[in-house]
């Protein structure tokens, strides 16, 4: 891996080609030539976003549960890198975002409360899904909110990449989970659970319920553990 | 840095309190930590504490054994190798790599060139190196080797040369390295570092995408890990970034790991370094 130097001089060669600019194109292009290579007049900057997929498929090996295929991205993963922190077009966004929406899976039996109180031993674990881990189920994931999120109010190691979700259900009147008033923001928060790029392409959060590092009934723990009236979270 | 594991800011400064009563501190250790405090505040309180005892001085002195020592199958000392101001030179090499070097064709961060001497002047096996794991063997050479090495440049600022077209070639891909989404949870580096004044748990997080000032991120490592009693090289730290990342493993010296190093050192350009620095 270290010493793939066959393909890297390839690369360098062909790289160089195309980037050479100034003082270095004449003995660079003279050098070329000599070897029958050709020497283009300009001299168009390198494929860097290619350049990146190839070294980053040649720098990595897989290790216990963490195979290569996590290098691959999907549209939005692939877009949102691209834009290096900045903003996507609309037209982008809004189809990351449509493409998400229809991922989502609501609960089967129209349930999306659980038990707060293992929503909240879910939100303290930061665990699973590392090349460390055994196993990449579910059942071996913690939920790793409070890395990013405040949550109860008790819990004062707490993250802040994310937004406070202390009195989440409260600040949003939900006095009822299961009153139909509630149904909007019940969905939008299960939806956001689910696949956090519906609302937001580039969104930080990882899509616990669309890559499967959650399961419903974790998802329906946590729900409860922001949305239940019950909840520490919520007084 | 673990994050998978609860760390409430209690454990973490008991470790750090366990941490300093190890290194047989004197007196009394100031008990008034208030939760208010931030970790940062209480690392720094602890570093003052134990700043004439850093244990990475340990490493240091180890590594500079190694490098005179005749080793390897060659039965050679490293007193002749290049860290890119010239062989033997070691005295501000380290705030200037990576860099290139013509005699390799690459790009190379101060662990993958010291694997190039290992092996051109000791006659090591490059690869099966690479391939030990952190702590083991060969692998605590290298250790021992980067924190003297390190330290040598010590309160110096970082100046990477840009010079070379392939330093700034690596310098945009390790850019690119850095954004790059993916695994199960669609983390890139920039998902915690990649924005000012945000932390994981009680952990403050540097902004890597801008210089985050003396003796913070990339200029405060290789570092002393009080938590494990460990030292790490910044190969061994962006491995571990990398597994919380939740990606694949990373080879040692890989090509990510030395575009992402030009892409930080660049970037942390004027930054005074401190390494081997002290964490917790």
């Amino acid at each position: 891996m270290i010493f793939d130097q066959p393909k890297a001089v390839a690369n360098e060669t062909q790289t160089r080609r195309r980037r050479v600019a100034g003082h270095w194109r004449w003995p660079l292009c003279i050098a070329l030539v000599a070897i029958g290579a050709g020497c283009a007049s300009t001299a168009p900057a390198p494929d860097y976003d290619a350049l990146t997929d190839q070294m980053m498929l040649a720098s990595f090996r897989e290790e216990g549960i963490a195979k290569l295929d996590r290098l691959q991205q999907d549209q939005a993963n692939a877009a949102c890198s691209k834009v290096q922190g900045g903003r996507l077009s609309d037209e982008q966004a809004s189809a990351i975002q449509q493409a998400a929406q229809k991922s989502v899976r609501m609960p089967a039996d129209g349930n999306f409360i659980g038990d707060w109180r293992k929503g909240e031993t879910l939100a303290q674990s930061g665990r699973g899904m590392t090349w460390t881990d055994k196993s990449a189920a579910p059942s071996a994931n913690g939920g790793t909110c409070y890395n990013c999120h405040q949550i109860s109010r008790t819990e004062i190691s707490y993250g802040t990449i994310g937004p406070s979700l202390y009195q989440y259900g409260k600040l949003r009147g939900v006095k009822d989970p299961t009153d139909p008033n509630a149904r909007g923001i019940i969905e939008y928060t299960w939806t956001k659970l689910w696949n956090a790029k519906a609302y937001n392409a580039c969104s930080g959060m990882p899509r616990f319920g669309h890559a499967g590092v959650l399961d419903e009934g974790q998802l329906k723990d946590l729900m409860a553990l922001i949305l239940d009236p019950k909840s520490p979270v919520n007084q | 840095m673990n994050i998978q594991t609860r760390r409430g800011p209690q454990r973490s400064l008991a470790a750090a309190m366990a941490g300093a009563m190890a290194v047989a501190l004197m007196g009394q250790i100031p008990l008034a930590f208030s939760q208010q405090k931030s970790a940062a505040d209480g690392i720094a309180e602890y570093r003052a504490m134990i700043a004439d005892g850093n244990p990475a001085e340990l490493f240091e002195a180890k590594g500079e054994g190694l490098w005179q020592q005749k080793r390897g199958p060659k039965n050679v000392s490293l007193e002749q190798c290049d860290l890119g101001k010239g062989p033997g030179v070691v005295k501000g090499a380290f705030v200037e790599l990576p860099r290139w070097f013509a005699d390799t064709g690459r790009v190379q961060d101060l662990e993958s060139r010291l694997l190039t001497c290992m092996e051109r002047l000791q006659g090591f096996d490059p690869v099966a190196i690479a391939r030990t794991s952190f702590g083991k063997d060969e692998q605590n050479t290298l250790e021992a080797l980067s924190a003297w090495i390190s330290a040598e440049s010590k309160g110096m600022k970082f100046n990477l040369p840009q010079v070379h077209p392939q330093e700034r070639r690596q310098f945009e891909i390790g850019k690119r390295a850095f954004f790059y989404r993916g695994g199960p949870y669609d983390f890139a580096c920039a998902s915690c570092h990649g924005e000012p004044g945000k932390r994981i748990r009680l952990q403050d997080l540097p902004d890597l995408t801008t210089n985050p000032g003396d003796g913070i991120g990339f200029a405060a490592w290789p570092a002393y890990r009080v938590s494990n009693g460990e030292m790490w090289s910044m190969q061994r730290r962006l491995n571990d970034c990398f597994r919380q990342q939740r990606f694949p493993y990373p080879g040692y010296a890989s090509d990510v790991t030395v575009a992402l190093g030009v892409y930080m050192g660049v970037n942390a350009k004027g930054a005074q370094s401190i390494a081997p620095a002290l964490k917790r």
